[in-house]
């Protein structure tokens, strides 16, 4: 049990730990703390797989925008849900025995596939990993299309979410 | 040294946990907060899959990229919709907004 | 002679060979270098705060035509020494219903986050902490956890002026980290790396002359990001009762002070770094130590021009600020960054000296013409008013019926 495998066991529990407790716990507020840790720990996990860009990504656009978002939403509806009363609804065993299952599945599925515990191989020596991320992004052999249908998507969302939320003051 | 199985193994527990939050909690920001959960567990998939097989290609970054943007899309038109229902209806409860119940 | 140039290098050098002498083994020597390093580090910011301290209410005095602190020691030096004893010998008092681990963990996140900066600008050739290959974009993740520590300050201490205090605080910094991300992107663009230290290699002509309004708009949206004047509603001393440090006592507020100091002087190191050419001058390659000199005086003059805007302009309203950021900043930067990158894209083959001319031109020309923009809207506001205040009653009249 090398001190990598061990830190990463650490990670895993600290972020299986805080996913728990966002769904489980009662107060709204502390759940989306514990939504942020457990976006931390995504984090580090992506440093692990040596995907440093991805890593500073998540913190700048999970936790420093989504979190936040989440936390604003949280506030404002705060009034009424004095989160009282069970948080969860009535069949709760059911969701629990159903996300079981699938996480069953899927795990004695990937476990009847050869490469389920491939080792890591080596990095290819090569310029620079973001540089070439950013060509693929915009080369119309490679992925152009999906990152300006993406850029559409957030133009949608942009203008859908300022109309959704604009508060019409009796025109 | 970690085996591609201990991520695999990750991800698929947390985005259990994430559908259980989604299909579980009343709170409609609860059930936002579980699908924040299972796009994390598939980022976390997908950048494993890459380092483990194909790391010399762009796809994986690509598609993770890809789904950070619809990410943030879908949370912030998500939280507009529920602060307007919650203007209307003054309620947060998913099972409380029912007016097109048949 | 090799001390004398590059001191920290061969200190470490030095301990690395001690370490490895007593059969520590290698990388065990080396995780414990870094360990010191960045102990040294943070404890060399937080000590230098003290002296920060003094500076700007020396300075701020002297801009408003008086004395500044002069009473404790020679030119009131031990002043900030002596406001640490006040602060350490306060008594914390926790409001009641405050969730206690947050309302705790909020300042030690807030200076964390501003000493996490530290460790990725390049003091010199040889000397930083580590050299990221996305140090940029971690120094506005970084940022971010800072404002989640303002809204656990917020939220937690159980009161609804904090709470309200921090929600405008945070709406202010998540608005101005757009104009600051894209203006960023523009000398990331230019260098084509976005570790700061290939930044400052690449500045063979410093950024900020080719590209002038970027560094403008990260100087603003960085004093909005701290802040300070004229960005400071949300902290402002006759406001202070919707801050949102309002419950915190003691050294948990001394904490936040402190984070917004060295807040305000990382924003100044990042600056130089990034548009003033770090340490670039002449023969700071050779001797590290001349490079760590040449940075020293960048940076004091880029804080210093932060305290002149403090002392001299007044408070911008919220709606103010707002419109500042998405009306003009905002669509500015669009532009800078579009044009930078078509006229650098075009102009890649001719010689250095010519792209880095019209580079200069370009930023001339965009801003000449939001001058002109900004200019007819200007005036045209001023007929409006003055049309208003010719004919009060009438136009009153006129605006309700409308």
């Amino acid at each position: 049990m090398t001190l990598l495998q061990l830190f990463f066991l650490f990670v895993s529990a600290v972020i299986l730990g805080s996913a728990v407790m966002v769904v489980s716990t009662r107060k709204m507020l502390h759940a989306a703390f514990w939504l942020i840790l457990a976006l931390f720990g995504v984090a580090v996990i992506f440093v692990l797989l040596q995907a440093s860009f991805f890593a500073v990504v998540q913190v700048v656009i999970y936790i420093g925008a989504i979190a936040i978002l989440i936390l604003f939403a949280v506030m404002l509806t705060r009034r009424v849900m004095a989160d009282v009363g069970p948080q969860v609804i009535r069949a709760w065993w059911l969701a629990g025995i159903a996300a079981a299952l699938l996480c069953a599945v899927l795990v004695w599925l990937l476990s009847s596939w050869n490469g389920f515990t491939a080792s890591l191989p080596p990095l290819p020596q090569r310029g620079d990993p973001i540089a070439e991320l950013g060509q693929a992004l915009v080369s119309p052999n490679a992925f152009a299309l999906p990152f300006e249908v993406a850029s559409v998507l957030l133009l949608a969302a942009l203008v859908g979410a300022i109309y959704i939320a604009w508060e019409r003051k009796g025109k | 040294m970690i085996p591609l199985s201990w991520f695999l193994i990750l991800a698929a527990a947390l985005f259990c946990i994430g559908l259980y939050g989604v299909l579980a909690r009343k709170n409609a920001i609860g059930i936002l907060m579980g699908v924040e959960l299972m796009l994390n567990a598939v980022n976390i998939n997908l950048l494993a899959f890459w380092r483990y097989r194909t790391p010399a290609e762009t796809a994986g970054p690509a598609f993770v990229v890809i789904v950070f943007a619809v990410a943030a899309a879908e949370v912030a038109v998500g939280l507009a919709l529920i602060i307007s229902a919650y203007r209307r209806r003054n309620t947060v409860i998913a099972d409380e907004i029912d007016l097109l119940k048949g | 002679m090799n001390f004398l140039l590059d001191p920290v290098n061969a200190i470490a050098n030095w301990l690395r060979t001690l370490f490895l002498g007593w059969g520590v083994p290698p990388d065990v020597a080396s995780f414990l270098l870094s360990l010191l390093g960045a102990g040294i580090l943070a404890t060399g910011a937080m000590l230098w705060v003290i002296f920060l301290i003094w500076y700007e209410r020396k300075l701020l005095g002297r801009i408003q035509d008086r004395f500044g602190p002069n009473r404790l020691g020679p030119w009131g030096v031990f002043q900030p020494i002596a406001d640490m004893l006040k602060i350490f010998t306060k008594e914390y008092i926790t409001p009641q219903g405050a969730d206690k681990f947050l309302y705790n963990l909020a300042p030690v996140l807030s200076v964390a986050s501003v000493l996490m900066m530290w460790v990725v600008v390049p003091f010199a050739v040889t000397i930083y902490g580590v050299d990221l290959n996305v140090g940029i974009l971690y120094i506005v993740a970084v940022g971010a956890l800072g404002e989640l520590a303002i809204i656990m300050a917020g939220l937690s201490s159980n009161n609804k002026y904090a709470m309200l205090g921090a929600f405008r605080v945070v709406a202010q910094l998540i608005s101005y980290e757009v104009p600051m991300v894209i203006s960023l992107l523009v000398p990331v663009m230019l260098a084509r790396t976005m570790s700061m230290n290939g930044l400052v290699i690449a500045q063979d002509a410093w950024y900020l002359f080719t590209a002038p309004l970027a560094a403008l708009i990260f100087m603003i949206t960085q004093v909005a990001e701290v802040g300070r004047a004229p960005f400071d509603l949300v902290e402002a001393e006759s406001e202070i009762v919707a801050g949102y440090n309002i419950e915190y006592s003691g050294l948990k507020f001394g904490m936040f002070y402190v984070a917004e100091f060295l807040h305000a002087f990382t924003v100044s190191l990042i600056f130089a770094t990034v548009f003033l050419g770090g340490w670039r001058g002449p023969s700071a390659e050779q001797m590290p130590i001349l490079g760590f000199l040449y940075y020293a005086v960048k940076v004091a003059i880029v804080y210093f021009i932060f305290i002149l805007l403090r002392g001299s302009l007044p408070r911008f309203r919220i709606d103010q600020m707002m419109d500042l950021n998405w009306k003009l900043l905002t669509p500015l930067s669009i532009a800078v960054l579009a044009v930078s990158a078509v006229v650098d894209k075009l102009l890649q083959s001719i010689p250095v000296f010519w792209n880095h001319l019209a580079l200069f031109a370009a930023n001339v020309v965009i801003l000449w013409i939001s001058m002109t923009i900004l200019n007819r809207r200007f005036r045209r506001e001023q007929t409006r008013v003055a049309g208003l205040e010719a004919r009060p009653a009438r136009a009153v009249q006129e605006h309700i019926s409308a």
